[in-house]
């Protein structure tokens, strides 16, 4: 039993058909295929691909999770979700710059600015869905589905024009941590900086939101109104609150993930909220929507695809691929790699 | 609903009593096809930019009655119609241009297009006159329909809006990379890359070799589309109210149930995909001549929403609702905000109004979901669906029986 999942499934296991089972492991089959084809080719390269790919795969862990976790509770895609991440790096390099944190600086300056740009931005998402909760989201909870949907996207518009207002070209973030240097070698391969930057913030959040909704009353809560909100309602719980604690969830990932994206990629840009949305949500979507650590495991899948994908078709496909195995899993197990069950499937 | 909107409604309908419907048919059709005119008559600085934007109008909403039919009538979800724009564009690009020079042994095939240049020289690549192009686009891009609606044919609401978002994202990159054959594969140049292919056949009539002169002279352009949009809309309208049309109204209400009544889903949907992205390709094909371009950079995920938003603001599912919600953000975008621009300078403040367009729509989308979901024009149906028993009480009585009725005759 998954006991940070979202929502709980029944313990009653459905019968399974021959085909059911097929179709749950043909795609993990397939990918450990194609990842040994990969590895014989050319293995050095292989191997890099797949560092690159989990460390990048962090980043899009941290974003899908905020998809998951309000999908979960609410039954919402909420398209606006790239446009927090992007805010939230806007606001860590926007921070560096006003201190006028370089490179340059001593050790402790340059920890201490990390470390406030990484809190600021994650206030700043966090505050910015909770808001975007308020205004777009809450007044729709009883219309049908499509209106929500709609207003996600009119809201992840209108962040993408404060974005484009705010930098109308891409920007360059401070190389605060020296992204490119390398760090150490195992088994032939490159640890940089940027990917020890990465796993250094990354895990303990991850580790802290799985506690959070698994151990905590607060969690809980969560989880029973993702199960049934009107029972969850009779029991004393404040859905509305929770609703909200959600979306302050998914804000305070995205901030963090916006931050170590600004510092891992060195540059930044109004619409990479929507591509790195889209590729969060392939990786929720991946996981089994609604199911945390799916989402995890989905971001870290997604992201070796793409380096690999970069490696072998070029980094023009790249996206083509990513969506084409978005289509490929909505279509044949919209439930996703792990075979969480969802309300929608 | 206020009195005075009440009042109001009342009184616009007992003007349209007045007279027949195929009189004021007649008489918007005349408006439509007089409206270059009208307009050189208006005291407006530049009759032409009006103009200019009322045609890339008329395409936008012959666009936006396709997606109407997948979105209002069958209730579909599509967050990917740009894909059917760009193959319907790509077709002429591929039929009406010189992208394939060495077609023919560079003579270049012609079918009904001008075979000479004006300078007498042989007119390389493939030209097809625009009249055959727009229905080869219409059924090609139908087909697209059909392979994009087959596997999704299970999946609802925001699942099957993620599976078409994704469509619409990759056949662009798909076109953007088949600079050496489809998938690379081959030596073809099907697309030109980010160039784009230009530039594209004028169009001209089958009967004749001569070319229309866009964008010197606008008007027979203007009534060749115009055309193109009372075409649609006759189509639309005989669809809404076949079998088909009822069935997919059923499926969007409730598949279940409709499926119970002996509806056959599988067909009521892929017909709704495969009719609404033919009218995209039609579209296409026009925009593509009038544009003069090909090119990957106008099919953004954007211009998705920008038919979408079309659709939901003007009101899902009633004809006139989105033709009016057409016309207006397209005119916003290609008219409206151009002239608008020069407001801030009269303040002494340097704003590009452009710049914040697609912020304007993403608040119109916002403010229009949260203040009246059933949009501008809502189809009666709909608007019970959405305000439920809380409106029906206003209509309850006199007005109702006849409400229901217009849904059929005019909606």
């Amino acid at each position: 039993m998954e006991a940070a999942s979202i929502p709980e499934t029944p313990s009653a296991q459905p019968r399974r058909r021959f085909g059911d089972v097929l179709a749950d492991n043909i795609l993990w089959v397939l990918m450990l295929i194609a990842l040994v084809i990969f590895f014989a080719k050319d293995p050095q390269q292989t191997l890099d691909d797949v560092k690159t790919g989990l460390s990048n795969g962090l980043i899009w862990a941290l974003i899908a999770l905020g998809y998951t976790l309000v999908y979960g509770i609410i039954e919402l895609i909420n398209f606006a979700h790239g446009e927090v991440f992007m805010i939230g790096s806007f606001v860590s390099v926007s921070i560096w710059q006003t201190l006028n944190i370089t490179p340059d600086s001593a050790i402790l300056p340059i920890i201490g600015s990390i470390l406030i740009g990484l809190i600021v931005a994650m206030l700043a998402s966090s505050t910015l869905n909770v808001m975007i909760e308020r205004v777009a989201y809450k007044p729709l909870r009883t219309a049908p589905r499509l209106a929500p949907l709609i207003t996600a996207i009119g809201m992840s518009f209108i962040l993408q024009n404060v974005g484009l207002l705010w930098r109308p070209q891409p920007d360059s973030s401070p190389d605060l941590i020296g992204s490119q240097n390398d760090y150490f070698h195992v088994f032939g391969v490159a640890i940089e900086h940027s990917d020890v930057f990465a796993v250094i913030v990354t895990v303990p959040l991850l580790v802290g939101l799985l506690w959070f909704v698994g151990q905590t009353r607060y969690g809980k809560a969560m989880r029973a109104t993702a199960q049934d909100p009107d029972a969850a309602r009779l029991m004393g719980i404040n859905v509305d609150r929770t609703i909200s604690l959600t979306f302050l969830l998914g804000g305070l990932l995205a901030g963090a993930a916006g931050m170590i994206y600004a510092l891992y990629n060195g540059t930044i840009q109004f619409n990479q909220g929507f591509t790195a949305g889209l590729i969060a949500f392939t990786a929720a979507v991946m996981g089994g929507i609604g199911n945390l650590k799916g989402a995890v495991v989905g971001g870290l899948i997604i992201g070796v695809i793409q380096s690999i994908s970069d490696t072998h078709f070029g980094q023009v496909w790249t996206p083509a691929v990513v969506f084409a195995i978005l289509i490929l899993i909505m279509v044949f197990k919209p439930s996703g790699l792990f075979g969480e069950e969802t309300r929608e499937g | 609903m206020s009195t005075a909107a009440a009042t109001l409604r009342t009184s616009a309908t007992n003007a349209r009593r007045m007279l027949p419907d195929w009189v004021w048919g007649a008489i918007f059709v005349a408006l439509a096809i007089l409206y270059p005119y009208i307009i050189q008559g208006l005291p407006i600085s530049n009759p032409d930019d009006l103009l200019d934007a009322s045609i890339y109008t008329l395409g936008l909403i012959i666009m936006a009655l396709g997606l109407n039919i997948v979105v209002g009538f069958a209730g579909l979800l599509d967050l990917g119609y740009v894909a059917f724009y760009a193959i319907g564009a790509f077709v002429i690009g591929w039929l009406g241009s010189q992208q394939f020079p060495d077609v023919a042994g560079g003579k270049g095939i012609h079918i009904l297009t001008p075979v000479k240049s004006a300078f007498g020289s042989d007119v390389p690549g493939i030209h097809v006159n625009f009249f055959f192009v727009i229905f080869i686009a219409a059924v090609f891009t139908a087909l697209w329909g059909v392979i994009l609606g087959a596997p999704t044919l299970r999946l609802r609401g925001d699942y099957l809006a993620i599976v078409t978002l994704a469509f619409g994202e990759i056949v662009p990159r798909i076109f953007e990379n088949s600079t050496s054959g489809i998938f690379g594969i081959g030596s073809t140049d099907f697309s030109n890359g980010r160039q784009g292919i230009t530039p594209i056949d004028k169009i001209n009539f089958p009967w004749t070799d001569t070319t229309f002169r866009y964008p010197l002279e606008l008007k027979p352009v203007y009534w060749v589309g115009l055309g193109m949009v009372l075409f649609v809309i006759f189509l639309n309208r005989r669809l809404r109210d076949s079998r088909l049309g009822r069935a997919w109204i059923a499926v969007r209400e409730d598949e279940v149930a409709a499926a119970a009544m002996g509806v056959n889903l599988v067909r009521t949907k892929l017909w709704a995909y495969a009719l609404g992205a033919a009218l995209g390709g039609f579209a296409g094909v026009f925009l593509g001549t009038y544009t003069n371009t090909v090119n990957v950079d106008q099919f953004e995920f954007g211009f998705s929403v920008f038919i979408l938003s079309m659709v939901i603001i003007g009101g899902m599912g009633n004809i006139w609702g989105v033709i009016l919600g057409a016309v207006a953000l397209s005119m916003i975008n290609r008219y409206v905000l151009k002239e608008l621009n020069s407001v801030p300078d009269t303040f002494g403040l340097d704003f590009d109004v452009t710049s914040i367009s697609f912020g304007l729509y993403g608040f119109f989308m916002l403010v229009m979901m949260v203040l009246r979901p059933e949009g501008l024009l809502p189809s009666s149906r709909r608007k019970l669906e959405l305000h439920g028993e809380v409106d029906e009480s206003d209509h309850i009585g006199a007005e109702s029986d006849h409400e229901l009725y217009e849904v059929r005759q005019q909606g």
